[in-house]
């Protein structure tokens, strides 16, 4: 046992554990168990009390999206599984760490997953310009299927799998669940309808399901110790583990699997090491680009799904960016916008059209042309891209830093339209 | 001292109708997407990588040829191809620098490392060296954010980048130049 199931085999100073390290860390122990008889409604249990989140931005419980998909003698035969593995966050860079360290980690929870839904085909969609994941996991794959752990009736189950790995071609939209397959199939990534839901109505029509790299990456845990482990692992409301990460202006920026529940400041002052000399801490977003600034005033919430919530913003992918006293946060917020306007997919209006006027705003601060009626703009543009009001959840997620960046920040704001310029080294 | 990407040469797609025969490696591995994936559709997207690994960018004629091949519309899967950032619809130089501009990067000063290069080779996002080495691309987070700032130069990350370890980069890459099918 370990309290540390996402990363105990990772190593940076060495290569990832090839089949027979990673089975003698208890590797693929899930499918043994399988083996020795759970049937998918078994595992969709466990799974479902263990209370894991989805760890791709949303936090949606995994074991009731799988209990979407149809199941039982009347359902279609073809089902698939779909590894989003496309992190393209800004400021995430938890799920190359994963399976760049460990992919079998990664091909032992897609068998979890696969065998829970009775799905024959998993495509893991990953992110072009991860080479050295591309690599690992390729590796990886193939030692799978020599040892039989891929493939045809697989340990004696009847069980099959086969996993193809597919490397993208780019945009942040194909990290959208529905935009990615249709990227999988070949088509221009615009996000699909919903519903039907991808559980029902997914890749090529069939029922699909779409995790996380992270989330799979929880369930040979589960599966190999248990439940009651599984829960213990954790010093807050929600259970188990996650990746944590710290980038920007500290001493010690990186990544750490800690249990949920552990204390913002913990992580920021303690493994990160807090701020370098001379800086003082000003902001930090707590999961990625899209999610709302959260202040000093913070620090001694505990990184919990719903603790976050009520601070305003959200767990997200739990890799937090810091603002330190000495960036400006107009440019910070500004870098953002360029970011969401550039990705937008095109194809609803006040995405598409909406970004970039804000964007232009943002350049405008910077040259020093803002007035208060571009500032009054960017207000009536937190609703106008809300949510609710847009085709998917890109434009909703740039409101985030937008409507929190505003409201904090205000001050830095109205001294870039009265002094015409801003005051900020960059 | 750039080669400007005229923005018209997206028009060229509908005015060209020589398609180029893909030759026998392409073919090879495109038969063997065909395994992976239920339609031709999917397969598509597989081709205009395929093509590019091996000639560096999707030319017009290339990707008449793949639409030829795979029997999909060109008007399609052209608009597939400029759907995605990292498929080249114009020839890019021998090492592609995708630059990460996203907001880690930036609080690490990645604006000043831009023009930095800007300022040493000539170029800036979208450009292509006159010798043909190098073409800048701004691309999204990476996900190395905690060794910010960082970019890729052909298939390798290079992190923590300062003025200084890019300048030692150029002149490394210069002496080795990358093989290439077309060069
Ligand atoms: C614009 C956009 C980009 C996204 N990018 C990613 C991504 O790169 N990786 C990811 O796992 N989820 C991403 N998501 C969330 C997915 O749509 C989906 O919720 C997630 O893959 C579900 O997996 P989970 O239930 O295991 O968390 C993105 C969502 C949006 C709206
Ligand atoms: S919100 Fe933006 S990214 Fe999403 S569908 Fe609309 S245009 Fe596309
Ligand atoms: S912001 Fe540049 S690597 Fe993440």
């Amino acid at each position: 046992m370990t309290d540390r199931p996402l990363t105990r085999n990772i190593d940076l100073n060495r290569g990832p554990l090839d089949i027979a390290g990673y089975e003698a860390a208890d590797g693929y122990q899930s499918m043994h168990a399988i083996a020795k008889g759970l049937s998918p409604d078994d595992v969709l249990n466990i799974v479902k009390t263990s209370g894991l989140k989805g760890r791709g931005g949303a936090g949606f419980p995994t074991g009731l999206k799988w209990s979407f998909v149809p199941r039982g003698d009347g359902s279609p035969k073809q089902k698939y599984l779909v590894v989003n593995a496309d992190e393209m966050e800004p400021g995430t860079f938890k799920d190359r760490l994963l399976m760049e360290g460990d992919p079998h980690l990664l091909i032992d929870g897609m068998l979890v997953a696969a065998y829970t839904i009775q799905a024959n085909m998993a495509y893991i969609f990953l992110r072009g310009e991860y080479i050295d994941a591309e690599n690992a996991l390729k590796k990886a794959v193939k030692e799978a299927y020599e040892r039989g752990y891929l493939g045809k009736n697989i340990l004696g189950t009847g069980f099959d799998l086969d996993i193809v790995l597919h490397t993208s071609a780019g945009r942040y939209i194909c990290g959208e669940e529905t935009a990615l397959l249709n990227a999988l199939e070949g088509r221009r990534a615009n996000p699909r309808a919903k519903p039907p839901f991808p559980q029902v109505s997914g890749l090529w029509g069939k029922p699909t399901i779409v995790n996380n790299v992270e989330t799979l990456c929880n369930l040979p845990g589960i599966l190999a110790y248990g439940v009651d482990w599984y829960q213990g692992l954790s010093r807050g409301v929600d259970h188990g583990t996650k990746m944590f990460g710290v980038s920007g202006k500290v001493k010690n920026p990186g990544c750490w699997e800690l249990p949920l529940g552990t204390p913002v400041r913990e992580l920021l002052e303690g493994h990160a090491g807090g701020m370098r000399d001379g800086l003082e801490l000003r902001a930090f977003l707590p999961g990625g680009g899209s999610t709302d600034f959260m202040l000093p005033q913070h620090l001694d919430l505990n990184l919990d799904y719903d603790e976050i919530g009520k601070a305003g913003s959200r767990l997200a992918t739990g890799t937090m960016i810091v603002l330190d006293d000495q960036t400006c946060p107009v440019g910070m917020v500004g870098n953002l916008m360029t970011f969401f306007a550039h990705e937008s997919c095109g194809f609803c209006t006040p995405c598409r059209d909406g970004l970039p006027w804000v964007d232009e705003i943002f350049r405008g601060f910077e040259a020093g042309t803002g007035n208060q009626k571009d500032l009054q703009i960017l207000h009536d543009h937190i609703e106008y891209l809300g949510p609710g009001r847009t085709f998917c959840a890109l434009a909703p997620g740039a409101t985030a830093p937008l409507g929190s960046g505003l409201k904090y920040f205000a001050e830095d704001f109205e001294k870039h339209i009265t002094e015409q310029r801003c005051s900020y080294k960059h | 001292m750039s080669v400007q990407m005229s923005s018209d040469s997206s028009m060229i797609a509908s005015t060209s109708t020589r398609a180029r025969k893909l030759n026998a490696a392409e073919i090879a591995e495109i038969e063997h997407e065909m395994t992976l994936y239920p339609d031709k559709q999917a397969v598509g997207l597989e081709a205009l990588k395929i093509v590019q690994k091996h000639q560096g960018w999707v030319s017009d004629e290339s990707l008449l040829g793949i639409a030829k091949y795979l029997d999909l519309p060109a008007s399609d899967l052209e608009g597939v191809a400029t759907f995605f950032n990292l498929v080249y619809r114009q020839p890019v130089g021998r090492n592609v620098i995708l630059f990460c501009n996203s907001v880690t990067c930036w609080i690490m000063g990645c604006d000043d490392l831009r023009r930095h290069i800007t300022h040493s080779l000539g170029i800036d996002f979208g450009q292509t060296t006159e010798d043909g080495e190098f073409t800048l691309i701004p691309v999204p987070c990476l996900g190395d954010c905690d060794k910010a700032p960082v970019m890729m130069v052909g298939e390798k990350m290079q992190r923590k980048l300062t003025r200084d370890s890019i300048d030692e980069l150029v002149v490394e890459v210069r002496i080795q130049p990358k093989a290439r099918d077309d060069v």
